[in-house]
């Protein structure tokens, strides 16, 4: 599934001479549930990484949308304990204080100097306009995770959106061009929102990514504006339920592109294969007030049916055919029907059904192609 | 049909209030997005009258930012609707900041200077607030962002900076913050529109506008509350959506579901 397969794409990691991958989340405010993706992945890292099974050593988490002490809650729920976040997670506070105006306050003494930061390992960034600072201090955490000269670290940055309010698309790109080629970051993955950008600064995010996942609205609203009531269910709709679309882009070049759909549940979010592919494996009887299907008593009824030709009391096992018997074969029991009919002729003088059945019993509206059997 | 008037209407169970006037608490961010032919203000009036109004919540604090009427305007209509918002003032329960009458500066950096002082003074006063004892939330109000991004030269980008620190003000003190914005002021624009930042930064978005068939007596137009939801990290409620139809009176405003009035 396409999720798994971003997981243990994040999870292997770089290769030795490569650039690392690196993972886009895009969404949009018909499907918003990019962050819960993020979340999600986010998760799914740490999981790796807090039992040794991913390259990453540890995570740097720059944090915009979300404080610290949201992303703090959410790993310690997916059994994480505090003095475990500590030794692998380290968080870059953007979200707190991103233009220093709480600094400053408290520096003149207008209001008192509160700090927010229960034990979370995160460290305060005052200017989010210097992308410079942002990546040295993403290096400096990123070293203080890894046990060994060679060891590496992932990055996960939950809003490029808000990085391009504070920051032009060439700015940011060098940023994340940066950290990808950098010989200590294992992989890195951030999400942005595609309708609060023109199209070039989203273009230029995927280009920089190994891989893009896409999440776009499961139904697709009437003329996209002004609440009517056809429309409302399907917004309702896409706020717990989207399609979820991945793009891995191979070192060959080649590109391999999977879909599933994602669903919101209370602890997080449940990917299923495409509805499409659900309804083919699921029985296509469509749901009307009276039964299409039989029971099972029906079923075993229908089978003890011996039908018309079939019941000649001959004492004989019914014969299938099947289209592949060989000439001798079939020789040898012309020569035996013609026996019986020889036989039978003698006895009644009367004519007589031969009758084989073609296939076995086949429910009607089946798939089964009924030239399957041919030996062409 | 209901009537601002009863206990809980359709517009407050839409928000998750509960009958004390409370709840919708918790670092919350509320969007109401109106336009010409359909005026939010009623939503926001509704709203300080329920926030102050609350008898178990007798140290709440409503912090209202005007760059659209002055004092005397709210004071007038907040009284038809039985809510004393002098008697508030005096009482420090009702903060008016008045921002039609400040010297604003030329220039983004001035403008930059003069919000980081707005939003100090904001935050003296909530923090003053959630020191006494029996608070339980405060609300921060902004009447509209339209006007104050006129104010701030036009710097879409210093008003999404301001949402930005009074959310996370938001999220430290329990606060819900209250903008009313101006949805067809954006509808031209060809780059994306600062709005769809809000609408991604709120947690509940509402929308006031015509009926699609247009004007009439008896309807003066549909609300769209749309919750997304409260997530913490250890869990998420589901969004919903809900729309109705309402009549602004001269005291009151009604709130009924289509069809349903008689």
């Amino acid at each position: 599934m396409a999720a798994e397969a971003i997981s243990r794409a994040l999870r292997d990691g770089a290769l030795e001479g490569e650039h690392a991958p690196a993972l886009t989340i895009k969404d949009s405010i018909h499907a918003p549930l990019g962050a819960f993706v993020f979340d999600h992945i986010l998760a799914q890292l740490s999981s790796n990484i807090s039992s040794s099974k991913s390259q990453a050593q540890g995570i740097v988490l720059v944090a915009f949308a979300r404080s610290p002490q949201f992303y703090a809650e959410l790993l310690k729920s997916k059994a994480n304990d505090a003095a475990s976040l500590k030794k692998w997670l380290r968080i870059v506070d953007c979200y707190t204080d991103p233009l220093g105006w709480k600094s400053q306050l408290a520096e003149s003494g207008i209001v008192s100097n509160r700090s927010t930061q229960n034990a979370t390992t995160a460290s305060l960034c005052k200017n989010a306009r210097d992308l410079d600072m942002l990546f040295s201090s993403i290096v400096e955490l990123g070293k203080e995770v890894i046990r060994e000269t060679k060891g590496r670290f992932a990055v996960a940055i939950d809003s490029v959106s808000e990085i391009l309010r504070h920051a032009s698309i060439s700015s940011a790109a060098s940023l994340l061009s940066n950290l990808r080629s950098h010989d200590q970051v294992a992989c890195l993955f951030w999400l942005f929102h595609s309708d609060l950008h023109e199209m070039k600064a989203s273009s230029a995010l995927e280009y920089i990514s190994s891989m893009v996942a896409c999440v776009e609205p499961i139904s697709n609203t009437t003329n996209g504006k002004g609440m009517n009531s056809e429309n409302l269910p399907l917004i309702e709709q896409n706020l717990g339920r989207g399609k979820f679309s991945v793009r891995f882009k191979r070192r060959n070049g080649r590109i391999r592109l999977m879909s599933e759909e994602l669903h919101t549940e209370q602890m997080g979010i449940n990917f299923v294969p495409a509805f499409e592919d659900y309804v083919t494996s699921q029985s296509l009887v469509p749901k009307v007030q009276f039964s299409l299907q039989l029971s099972e008593k029906e079923r075993n009824d229908r089978a003890k049916v011996v039908l018309p030709f079939e019941h000649q009391g001959d004492g004989k096992p019914i014969q299938i055919y099947d289209g592949r018997r060989s000439v001798s074969e079939s020789k040898t029991e012309n020569k035996e029907t013609n026996a019986e009919k020889m036989h039978v002729n003698e006895d009644s003088g009367r004519g007589e059904i031969i009758y084989i059945r073609d296939s076995d019993d086949e429910m009607p509206d089946s798939d089964e192609d009924p030239d399957d059997d041919l030996d062409i | 049909m209901m009537s601002s008037n009863s206990a809980n209407n359709l517009l407050d169970e839409a928000l998750g209030f509960n009958d004390d006037g409370g709840g919708g608490g918790g670092g919350l961010l509320l969007l109401i997005e109106d336009r010409v032919e359909t005026s939010g203000a009623f939503i926001l009036h509704h709203l300080i009258k329920r926030r102050l109004s609350s008898p178990n919540r007798p140290n709440d604090v409503v912090v209202f930012l005007s760059f659209a009427h002055p004092f005397s305007h709210y004071d007038r209509i907040l009284r038809k609707m039985g809510c004393n918002l002098g008697v508030q003032k005096e009482n420090k329960r009702f903060v008016y900041y008045d921002m039609l009458n400040l010297n604003y500066p030329d220039g983004e950096k001035g403008a930059e200077d003069l919000l980081l002082s707005v939003y100090g003074k904001i935050q003296k006063t909530v923090e003053l607030c959630s020191s006494r004892e029996g608070y339980k939330n405060s609300t921060i109000m902004i009447d509209d962002i339209s006007l104050m991004e006129v104010a701030l030269c036009g710097s879409s980008n210093l008003v999404l900076d301001f949402l930005h620190y009074c959310y996370s003000l938001a999220t430290q003190f329990d606060c819900l913050v209250i903008i009313l914005n101006h949805e067809d002021v954006y509808s031209t624009m060809d780059v994306p529109s600062p709005l769809l930042q809000m609408e991604y930064l709120a947690n509940i978005v509402i929308k006031a506008e015509p009926l699609a068939t247009g004007l009439a007596t008896d309807v003066h137009g549909q609300l769209t509350v749309l919750n997304k939801g409260i997530c913490q990290g250890s869990g998420c409620s589901k969004g919903k959506i809900r729309n109705f139809h309402f009549r602004v009176k001269e005291n009151c405003v009604e709130y009924f579901y289509p069809g349903s009035r008689t």
